[in-house]
């Protein structure tokens, strides 16, 4: 099989992980004119498709043959896709022909399970281990890893990679018996501890060799800085409390950098066992939402979704939702107000209030002010006392509060001489009988 | 007294000039900032005649110098007049906290511009595209001419992340104003070119396109998301703009063959130790949800 058409078939087959991350890798560069390459701080995306996603690092699998049978899954076993396989060389010459044209940050490499985790973990492994010491690529790499492969053998691809994943698929084994029976959570669960532990090793040991007064310094070994994973929202039953308790689990247990939201998606060989209607794309926007809650603004997933209602609201942001709940937390004074209070303004987001901290010890911050700061007036208005404003205590009561922060209803056009045409999710409704 | 500060619109010409004025106490509504390259030699330069004795030497925090970079990389005409207003005030007038008043109107200008040009910097790190020319027949090192158009005057703002990324190969971005050329040891710059000067093509660009064709997703299309962080301006320049239209074109019909296709029955699994050792294993975590899911604190 020529090279174009394996790229089509590997590249295809990895599309629906959603990571595409490049950012929080240790600084390296190429200076001393050995190698190619450098990382550290912020990502790079070099394009965008159509499908507003970024593309950052190629993202191919090694084989998309699997022994698996996962039904999100385009490459499972029971799948029909034609199968192509990578040799090592293939994928390293790609990434550094791609790389040497700054079409890319680096490689994104995973793999379908073929004869057992450990024999694909070494063939993924020695992809990078070329990369990194024959041709001294100083570019990110991000590995794949299966939870059932090696302590040893993990470690070893820490040691190439920038970063390393584990895809969690789904938040309880329930749903992973059903969707995805060869995965087991607590293998996935255990895994992801054991790359916690180096890579917080890791950052120990650089640490010392930093205090270390003697030259030459000691250098600590090299360890991915980071590990992420995935969840897919809407191929099962799985609510978003649950997905984002665990996801909360995640971070905190096993310091992930980023755990993915995917909103499952028609795949061009569906199963049998999976939903044909897909859920509404904006899920996924409002978990993105509802994880930098939890991670950048001090909430808990209990404020962000009640016993009672244990799904995100789609059509506000989910800090609206819980402002609106929480009435009597606001007014908010702009000028006077904690940090943490600050955050759980709708409409303000870390950067401005950092701004505003430091702004409001010169002055008294009025809404011209806040207008320059780019923030959005009218969102903000309702909710916070400024040195020119004070809202009406009626309109924060209003019942119809909750109306004005709604996307405008949008107006229907009959016209029975020439209709719209249809769309796919018009498709989908008529197959799954579902209005 | 009005005195005209004509200038090459550079950093390094506005930041000499700046301090020259800023040490005989020149107010900012007094000085008349004119960019040399774009009004050749009309206007001559006035010679100042200061009244103030030149004053010590003059401290900024190393923040302003950051900003000011940025700035003076930007078109607009204003630039610099305001960037001198905004030193005086931070220098001689006073107002040391300025820096951390995002809502004063000169920071925020000044804020904007230079937000625009980082974003600027930021986007040519991610679109130039090298196209390889030759090597380099003494020391084997590959040779790539590519050829960008930024919006603001960035080329000596974006040109050390080239040198680091790419110090091996040696390569020349080309730009309207101004070109950037690494030799594997030293960063050179040069006058402005023209699009004529670049290779129009690589023989890679086929296959990267063969790559951005298939990781597109035809099932979440979301042409805006793409074009707010991808502006079509820059799209005359990267080969993989040429296919987009096609990619959204065909994206519906290709969501509608995969709903119209049958099902795929689940095979069995096949014999296999690794699969069967998966199998029995006896430790699967049971309980579905995390250790609380639904208690609130």
């Amino acid at each position: 099989m020529e090279l174009t058409r394996k790229l089509e078939i590997l590249a295809d087959a990895a599309k629906y992980d959603a990571s595409c991350a490049s950012s929080g890798a240790a600084r390296k560069d190429s200076r001393d004119g050995k190698g190619i390459g450098s990382t550290g701080g912020m990502g790079i995306c070099h394009s965008y498709t159509p499908d507003g996603r970024c593309v950052s690092l190629l993202k191919v699998l090694l084989t998309n043959a699997c022994l698996y049978d996962c039904h999100y899954c385009i490459n499972r076993r029971s799948s029909n896709v034609q199968r192509a396989r990578f040799t090592p060389e293939e994928v390293v010459q790609l990434t550094l022909d791609f790389y040497k044209r700054n079409y890319i940050e680096g490689l994104f490499l995973s793999s379908g399970i073929v004869r057992s985790a450990d024999f694909t973990m070494e063939q993924v492994i020695e992809v990078a281990r070329q990369l990194r010491e024959v041709h001294h690529f100083r570019g990110y790499i991000h590995l794949k890893t299966i939870p059932e492969a090696s302590q040893a053998l993990i470690d070893k691809a820490g040691r190439y990679a920038d970063r390393i994943s584990i895809n969690i698929e789904l938040p309880s084994q329930k749903s992973l018996d059903r969707l995805a029976p060869e995965k087991n959570l607590t293998n996935t669960m255990q895994a992801m501890h054991g790359i916690r532990q180096r890579i917080d090793e890791n950052v120990d040991a650089k640490k010392a060799a930093r205090q270390i007064v003697n030259r030459p310094r000691a250098k600590a070994p090299a360890f991915a800085t980071g590990q992420s994973t995935q969840m897919i929202v809407g191929a099962d039953d799985s609510t978003d409390a649950l997905v984002l308790h665990r996801a909360d689990e995640l971070y905190r247990d096993c310091r992930l950098r980023r755990v993915y939201y995917s909103g499952f998606s028609p795949i061009p060989e569906p199963s049998v066992l999976l939903p044909i209607k897909p859920p509404p794309l904006v899920r996924e926007h409002r978990l993105y939402q509802a994880d930098w809650l939890l991670r950048f603004y001090g909430f808990d997933v209990g404020e962000l979704l009640p016993k009672e209602d244990p799904n995100l609201d789609l059509d506000l942001d989910p800090k609206l939702a819980w402002a609106l709940r929480n009435r009597a937390v606001f007014p908010v004074d702009i000028n006077r107000a904690s940090q943490e209070l600050l955050w759980r303004i709708p409409g303000l987001g870390t950067v401005n209030v950092a701004r505003i901290l430091a702004a409001r010890r010169w002055a008294s911050l009025t809404l011209a002010d806040l207008q320059r700061m780019r923030v959005n007036l009218k969102k903000v208005m309702p909710f916070i006392i400024a040195a020119d404003h004070r809202p009406h205590i009626a309109q924060l009561e209003n019942a119809n509060l909750r109306q004005q922060f709604l996307p405008g209803p949008r107006q229907l056009e009959l016209n029975f001489n020439a209709p719209p045409p249809t769309t796919p999710a018009d498709a989908t409704m008529v197959l799954s009988g579902q209005l | 007294m009005t005195t005209t500060a004509q200038i090459q619109p550079t950093f390094e010409a506005w930041r000499s000039k700046a301090r020259e004025l800023l040490k005989h106490g020149v107010a900012p509504e007094n000085v008349d900032w004119v960019d040399a390259s774009q009004t050749a030699s009309l206007l001559a330069e006035v010679p100042a005649k200061y009244q103030i004795a030149p004053n010590a030497s003059v401290k900024v925090p190393a923040e302003f110098l950051r900003l000011a970079a940025n700035v003076c990389a930007h078109t607009d005409q204003r630039r610099f007049a305001i960037l001198y207003r905004l030193l005086h005030r931070l220098a001689l007038g006073g107002e040391k906290h300025l820096l951390a008043m995002p809502s004063d109107r000169d920071m925020h200008q000044c804020t904007m511009w230079a937000k625009a040009v980082s974003r600027d910097i930021h986007k040519m790190h991610a679109f130039v595209r090298f196209r390889l020319v030759g090597v380099n027949e003494q020391n084997g090192r590959e040779q790539f001419v590519a050829w960008f158009e930024p919006e603001y005057r960035i080329t000596r703002l974006a040109s050390p992340f080239f040198e680091k990324r790419f110090a091996s190969m040696e390569w020349s971005i080309l730009t309207p104003d101004e070109c950037a050329s690494w030799d594997g040891n030293k960063l050179t710059f040069m006058p402005g070119m023209s699009r004529h000067d670049a290779p129009a093509a690589d023989a890679h660009d086929d296959l990267w396109r063969t790559y951005y064709r298939s990781i597109f997703n035809p099932a979440r299309l979301k042409v805006q998301a793409m074009q707010s962080e991808m502006p079509m301006k820059y799209w005359k320049n990267l080969p993989e703009a040429e296919i987009i239209h096609d990619l959204i074109a065909s994206s519906d019909q290709r969501v509608r063959a995969m709903i119209a296709t049958p099902e795929r029955p689940v095979k069995p699994a096949p014999n296999n130790a690794y699969l069967n050792s998966l199998r029995n294993k006896p430790e699967k975590l049971t309980s579905p949800a995390p250790a609380s899911p639904v208690s609130s604190p």
